[in-house]
């Protein structure tokens, strides 16, 4: 009886198990193997040559402007996105008339691709094809067509509105859930007691919110540390590389470089960096509680 | 006791689950294709059994490709089934296919990354194929050569996309210039240029993809050879390009872009969106590619001439695409069929000349066709003298947004105007022997 109530207990577990083997488990060990080795795209596994693939991360020139560039870009989305979802979850949290509306208004990008958003986005920034300018020229707000991604600063500033246009809703409905669990008699009695507005949202909305916020917090770095899409479709890397973020440099090595060992290293570097910063905002989240 | 009343309805679940995970392992482990031509007699005439052939090209020369594939499935037993790649993700698709074995039984590549992929062993060998045609001598020269490893053959030329000047002859008008007298030299070119930029509105003199590494490459390595210039060593492995002329031809550039005589938004363009002002006839005068020439507005009046290098000459880079049949391809014979019957004379005439663009071969420049469009014939005259530069390491020197190439050249046009370019040029020949 015990015996074949564990049997079905595994049984139910196998797909689970055996797709997480299958596809996270199965690809980490061979991306680990492949990081020890020469391994050329075309050519396959040439035999183990650690730590080459290693090694050469440091003498990369592209890999140190890519880290910096990449905490830079994460630092700058996740302070934007986290304030003005916060921002917009507590607009939308009431029950007034026509919440609804903009609720929806807002979470409406998050249906959309990231690729589709990036190309969207692209072809409104293009000089050549995009509406932005011949609006802001026509309302006379500017003289001269703006060159969105010609610049270093404004190719990372366009940059971050795609995004923030994309997940700011996203992230929004995961604070409103946050928001509306906290029950209301708790501000009922700030308020008896005299608290003011500012008071309430420091002393009461923020510490309940904390679960909320942190996951809000866990989800926006980890994306913005591992950006690829809109930046491979907005700018390509440039103007100048300065906008080559990390995942950018790990397609670079497999797929124009066709050298897999390189690309696995640094995939690897990656994974553990991830590894050691989610531990640790999960450690902090924990004691929060 | 609700465990044990439902057990059987729990067992069921079970079993399903059980079953969903083979399926699902089964799924995951694939099927490893393995073999390919090696088996097949040649048959130096093709087969045309029935058999469906599967074809990947990209999108850049998609128009080509599918209106060869229509007409073949037309007349033909065999079917091909063509799948078009985004440009940007073709290399990407064909490296990861041919590293795992599962690519298509015909593919074409970016001819300037063929070497890459013939080295590799990615296509079958057709040399005493090729060679069994009447008209080999007339296949596209530069494509064939760089299609060929250790004098074996790989690949024969499938669409052609040359760089040509195209110019408005409205605009040339307007700006007092002679509609019919395109530029010589590149100096020359810059003159129009800054004529029809004076215009004003929204008319501009010109127009390049200034982020882009494979727009400059393709549009402006013609003039340094039109100047008698090399861009490369002859094996690849070297770059020339801070040579005085090819200094010379950046500078000229740079002209135009300090005097606001090339369309806003060069500065950005990463290449996907730089053939699309010249057609809404603001431009004044561009290279472009050739099989631009077929997808003009009709009531544009525009010419096409040779790109020429800074004080005259002229020179084109034959791009497009080269094809091959994959190594591991199971239908070697069909799929030679194919490739074949479109070299032939009738197809390259009545398929590529007929929609006005260049052909594979030399030999057919005097057809009904062309009698009736000049620009077509400019166009194929070129194929005879422009150049396939070759190098192994082409694609992440030149056409990767990270490459070297990059760099040295927006220093040349939009940097400091007396920087050293050397430096930026040995990082190129790093690349290139790397």
């Amino acid at each position: 009886m015990r015996y074949s109530r564990k049997l079905t207990g595994a049984a139910y577990a196998a797909p689970v198990a055996l797709f997480v083997l299958v596809f996270f488990v199965a690809p980490l060990l061979l991306v680990g193997r492949m990081s020890a080795s020469d391994w050329p795209l075309l050519a396959g596994d040439l035999g183990v040559n650690l730590p080459d693939n290693y090694t050469a991360i440091g003498d990369n020139r592209l890999f140190w402007p890519a880290v910096g560039f990449t905490l830079k870009y994460t630092g700058i989305v996740v302070v934007i996105l986290v304030g003005l979802s916060l921002g917009l979850a507590m607009l939308v949290s009431g029950t007034r008339k026509g919440t609804g509306f903009f609720r929806t208004a807002y979470f409406l990008p998050t249906t959309l691709g990231l690729a589709s958003a990036s190309l969207l986005f692209f072809g409104f920034y293009s000089p050549s094809i995009g509406p932005l300018d011949p609006i802001l020229q026509g309302l006379g707000i500017t003289d001269e067509p703006i060159s969105w991604l010609g610049t270093p600063n404004m190719a990372l500033f366009s940059t971050v509105v795609l995004i923030v246009w994309k997940f700011a809703g996203f992230f929004m409905i995961i604070l409103l859930v946050g928001l509306q669990a906290i029950p209301p008699d708790v501000y009922e009695a700030a308020r008896l007691d005299g608290a003011g507005r500012w008071q309430a949202f420091v002393h009461i909305t923020l510490p309940l919110l904390r679960p909320a916020l942190g996951l809000v917090l866990i989800l926006s770095i980890t994306g913005s540390l591992l950006a690829f899409d809109q930046f491979f479709i907005l700018t390509k890397g440039g103007p100048d590389n300065s906008t080559v973020t990390v995942v950018q440099l790990i397609y670079r090595e497999a797929f124009q470089r066709f050298d897999l060992g390189a690309a696995a290293a640094i995939s690897v570097v990656v994974l553990l960096a991830l590894l050691v910063l989610n531990i640790a905002q999960f450690r902090s989240l924990r004691r929060d509680q | 006791m609700r465990f044990d009343k439902r057990r059987p309805a729990r067992r069921a679940a079970a079993a399903v689950a059980a079953g969903t995970a083979a399926v699902l392992l089964a799924a995951a482990c694939g099927d490893g294709r393995s073999g390919g031509g090696g088996d097949q007699e040649v048959v130096l005439e093709g087969v045309d059994d029935g058999t469906t052939l599967t074809m990947w090209t990209r999108a850049a020369t998609q128009a080509q490709s599918q209106a060869l594939v229509d007409a073949y499935n037309e007349s033909h037993e065999n079917q091909v089934e063509l799948s078009v790649i985004p440009t940007d993700d073709y290399q990407t698709r064909v490296g990861t296919a041919a590293g795992n074995q599962e690519l298509p039984d015909l593919f074409a590549i970016d001819v300037v990354l063929a070497p890459k992929f013939t080295t590799a062993g990615a296509y079958l060998d057709i040399t005493d194929r090729i060679d069994s045609l009447e008209f080999a001598d007339a296949l596209a020269p530069s494509h064939i050569e760089v299609g060929t490893v250790d004098d074996r053959k790989y690949l024969v030329p499938h669409t052609l996309d040359l760089s040509v000047l195209f110019y408005n002859k409205d605009l040339y008008e307007q700006a007092g210039l002679d509609p019919e007298k395109p530029p010589t030299t590149l100096v020359e070119f810059a003159e129009h240029a800054r004529a029809i930029a004076e215009l004003g509105d929204d008319i501009h003199g010109t127009f390049f993809g200034g982020n882009c590494g494979g727009c400059y490459l393709f549009t402006w390595w013609p003039s340094i050879w039109a100047e008698g210039a090399e861009v490369m060593n002859s094996d690849g492995t070297e770059s020339l390009l801070d040579s005085p002329e090819a200094q010379e031809v950046y500078s000229i550039w740079r002209g135009l872009v300090e005097d606001g005589a090339v369309a806003p938004g060069h500065a950005e363009e990463p290449g996907a969106t730089w053939t699309g002002l010249f057609p809404e006839g603001n431009i004044g005068v561009m290279p472009m590619p050739s099989t631009m020439l077929g997808l003009m507005p009709e009531d544009l009046n525009m010419g096409v001439a040779p790109i020429p290098g800074p004080s005259g000459g002229e020179s084109t880079f034959v791009g497009g695409d080269s094809i091959g049949i994959s190594a591991n391809s199971e239908h070697p014979n069909q799929a030679w069929d194919f490739l074949r019957w479109s070299l032939q004379e009738d197809t390259q005439i009545d398929i590529l000349a007929a929609g006005g663009d260049v052909m594979a071969r030399t030999d057919l420049a005097d057809n009904e066709y062309y009698a009736d469009n000049p620009n077509a014939v400019i166009m194929n005259d070129l194929v005879a003298i422009g150049r396939t530069p070759y190098s192994l390491n082409f694609g992440q020197t030149f056409n990767d947004p990270q490459g070297p190439w990059l760099p040295l050249v927006r220093e040349a046009v939009y940097g400091d105007p007396n920087a050293d370019l050397s430096a930026l040029n040995d990082a190129i020949t790093a690349s290139l022997s790397s």
